[in-house]
Parts: C-alpha cells; structure tokens; sequence
C-alpha cells in the first residue's frame, strides 16, 4: 500500500479549520510542516483514499498529506 | 420554460470505492460480495473487467467464480460507500437544492434555475462530474434532458465517465429505437406482456393508443404512454423532503435454512422488532400485515392480512406474521428467507374499546417497547432482546434495523 497512516499535531482555529501542525512518521521522528501551500478536497489516485488534501512543504519538500474521514495518510514516494 | 434535469449514475459504485482504496483491484477482476457465511453471498457490483467476464449482478459467488477464476470477492462495506454518497450528494448541492437520490449511487438534478450560470448545460454537467473525479475519485454517468425518464435513459446510454443528451427533438431517432426493458418502470414481465402485443421498442409503445395500453396494463397503462412519449412531468424533489412512506419492511435471508416453528417465529419477532420501531420513529400505526416467505428452491410466497386495529406493537405483528405462515405454509421445503412487512399506515394513535379487566394492558405494552428503543438506541441493539430469540444463537445474530439501511427505491413514492 502506497498510503502511510500517521498522526499529525493540529491546530484547531477559532473559524472552525483544522491546519496541521507537524507528522509524527511511523519511526517515531516529528517532522513540522513549515508551510501549507494549499488545501483542497481530493482523490489520491496514487495512494487509494480521498478527503481533505493539504499540500505540505516539509524542509523546501512538498507533500500531500490527506485528512480522510478520522484519519490521516501521506503518500508514499 | 422547458425543464433540464440531470440523471447521474456512479459507476460500479462499489467496485469503484474499493478501488480507490486499494489500487491494486483496478488492474484485475473484482466483485463486491455480501456476506458468504451469513449466506449473503452473491455479486452486489462488479468492475469493468470483472463484466468483460461476463459477471452478472445478483449471481451467486460460485458461478462468478466458475465464469472468472481469478475474480477477487470484496466484502462489501456498506458505511463507506454510504460515506461516499453522502459527499456525492454534497457536490450535487453545490449547483441545486432539487436532488433527488434513486437508490444509493443515483440521483436526479433538477438544473432549470441555474444552468444559465454556464455556457451550456453541458458544461455544468461537466463540471460536476469532473469535480466528482478529482475530489472523490470516481467516475459517473450523467444524462440530459427535459424530463426524468429521459434522463435516466440518457444516463443508462453514456458510457462511463462521459455524458449523454437527450432533448426534445431528438426523441425519435434516439429514445424510440431502444428496447422497451430499457424503459424505467419495465420489469421482465411487463416486457412480456408487451411483447404479446408485438411492441418491442420504445417507439411501438409510445405510438400505441393510449386506450390500447389502459386495457392492457389498466391504470399503469397511461403511465407507460407517457413515459415512453416523455410527457412525464414529475418534479425532482427538494433534496429536504423524504417520500411519504407508504409501507415499511425487513426481511432477511437466514444465516441457516429453517425448518421449524419456533426458528420462524424467532426470525418474524426480529424482523417485526425492528419494523414496529421504524413505524414508531415516525409515529405510524399500521394496518396490514404482510409476510414473504422464500423457501430454498427460491420460490416466494406472499400472504397479507389485516389487524383489528392500526398497531405499532411488536406482539400483535408476531401474532398476525405466525397466523399467516401457518395458514399458508406447510414446511414442504425448508425456508431461506422470511420478511414482515407493515402497511396501510395511520398518524393517529387508534381508539379501541378497552376491556374491563386488562385495560391497562395496553399501555403497558406500549412503554415497554418505548423502554425497548430508548435502551437500544443508547446502549446498542443487543444490549436488551426478547427471551424467545434467545433459544437459538445462530439466528438472533441479526439486527435488520441498523444493518439493511441501504433500500431499493420505487420511482413511485
């Protein structure tokens, strides 16, 4: 499978948004996310899964990282 | 101002859902299954190469199988795809308030007030379609046209991914050479009948008289002529009201076949439970009973009859289901599947004339089942059952209320 489920540290904004903060990968490293580029409801036909796609950019690289119903995934590479 | 209304059709819904979660099946044949050890076990939908092979929706597994050797079975997994619909139906919204869902994986638009907003009504089917792709991944199948009928025969015609027209002065070359089991509301043996009658295209039937037709079928003949014509005027529904519910059901197809008494009436106070529920849910009294009872040769029998009064209780439904399975069935063959069924439905609690020595009784009965609902629907459905379902483990398994809520829908409501 193509997905990686990981947690994620959010904010929750007063107008009720949900912006991710920082992941916390499968090995156990927090990487934050230092920008989110853009956010925007979508399908991952390379992963499998849809919901939420936040175009992250994680040290100059960019990544989808999906919110998909009570979970979420990053594709993998 | 003619009316424009979309059809739209997900395709292979299902299957579609389970290949967006897993990419891997959009490469090989795959069919979404019921539940094998329930005896749930036929073809619910398939994908395009799984329908190369010839699969057939409502097939058992095993002739899939036999058809496709290498067909990959899926359990379906129905709160996901009602997910799905749910943000289907929310794309839908974006453009009109007139959504009206037919079934799980279609639903009529009607786009008359804002199709101006687009430079065709193409166009907008486009966009939502597109949307639909990039935002949820799959793929639907939209018709155009003036009326609902022709829509859905607009729709049925698109290839997948792709959208279809039918307008007005189109009719004729596009809509009078299909078949008419291709025409919504023909069922095989409507067909049949019609067939008698030498009509076999769409066009024989809305070139036959109307008065022919009545004779024929009687009042359903006129509906047939206007369908078939597109005079049918329907409007599509606020995406807000839900039908008058004219009768409300469950039936089941039992984990094993049953062969005595006291298994059918485990199964009819279980079906009965959860349809006396529903009815209260909505504050509706019912007056008949019916009950379908397929034995394992799948030959179906239906029987019905009326109450004294309008009820919504469980015992006087058990009551009526076992009065009419023992008149009418004799255990010539073990049974496979059973439904109860309430109908003929009053808003009003039903007056009755008590009697002098139970006339609390009633009452009693009735707080129980409202103390019935109130626990299950906090604490779970098997938190609270009935001593007689408990005398067989295999069959008290089911909960009808929460497990069938995807219903088949009649065009008419």
């Amino acid at each position: 499978m193509n997905r990686c489920y990981v947690e994620v540290l959010c904010r929750h904004t007063l107008q009720g948004e949900i912006r991710p903060v920082s992941i916390i990968w499968n090995n156990g490293v927090e990487y934050k996310i230092d920008r989110i580029l853009q956010c925007c409801p979508a399908a991952s036909l390379k992963s499998g899964g849809a919901g939420m796609r936040y175009t992250c950019l994680f040290n100059q690289e960019c990544r989808y990282l999906f919110h998909d119903h009570d979970k979420w995934f990053i594709e993998k590479r | 101002m003619e009316r424009i209304i979309l059809h739209s059709d997900l395709n292979c819904f299902y299957a579609a859902v389970e290949m967006l979660y897993n990419p891997e099946y959009r490469t090989v044949p795959i069919a979404v299954c019921g539940d094998i050890e329930e005896r749930h076990g036929i073809i619910l939908t398939k994908n395009a190469l799984a329908k190369e092979c010839n699969i057939k929706t409502g097939e058992a597994i095993w002739q899939a199988k036999q058809k496709c050797p290498n067909l990959i079975c899926v359990k379906a997994n129905f709160s996901l795809y009602l997910r799905y619909a749910m943000k289907v139906k929310k794309i839908y919204l974006d453009y009109t308030d007139y959504v009206e869902s037919f079934g799980i994986d279609e639903s009529w638009l009607d786009i008359s007030d804002c199709h101006h907003l687009y430079p065709s009504a193409i166009e907008l089917a486009n966009t939502i379609k597109n949307r639909i792709k990039f935002e949820l991944g799959l793929t639907v199948s939209i018709g155009i046209s003036y009326n609902k009928v022709y829509s859905k025969l607009a729709s049925d015609a698109a290839e997948v991914d792709s959208i279809y027209t039918i307008y007005k002065e189109e009719r004729e070359q596009k809509v009078f050479p299909l078949s008419i089991r291709d025409l919504l509301f023909i069922g095989h043996s409507n067909a049949k009948k019609l067939k008698m009658y030498g009509i076999y295209t769409i066009g024989d039937l809305a070139m036959t008289s109307v008065s022919t037709l009545e004779h024929i079928f009687g009042k359903v003949g006129l509906t047939l002529h206007a369908f078939a014509n597109g005079y049918e005027t329907s409007l599509v529904a606020h995406h807000t009201t839900s039908g008058s519910l004219k009768s409300i059901g469950n039936s089941t197809t039992c984990p094993k076949d049953l062969t005595t008494l006291e298994e059918v009436k485990i199964i009819f106070t279980i079906l009965s439970e959860s349809v006396c529920a529903r009815a209260r849910e909505q504050g509706f009294y019912g007056k008949t009973v019916t009950i379908s009872i397929r034995d394992h040769q799948l030959v179906t029998v239906t029987r019905q009859m009326q109450c004294e009064i309008p009820t919504d209780c469980t015992d006087i439904v058990v009551k009526h289901a076992l009065c009419l399975f023992e008149k009418h069935y004799s255990f010539s063959n073990p049974i496979r599947s059973l439904g109860v069924r309430l109908s003929n439905f009053t808003k009003t609690a039903p007056t009755k004339q008590i009697s002098f020595f139970d006339k609390k009784k009633d009452l009693t009965v009735k707080q129980l089942e409202l103390a019935f609902d109130e626990i299950r629907n906090r604490f779970g459905h098997f938190k609270i059952q009935r001593g007689c379902v408990l005398q067989d483990a295999d069959l008290n398994r089911l909960d009808p209320k929460s497990d069938h809520v995807i219903f088949p829908e009649s065009y008419f409501k």
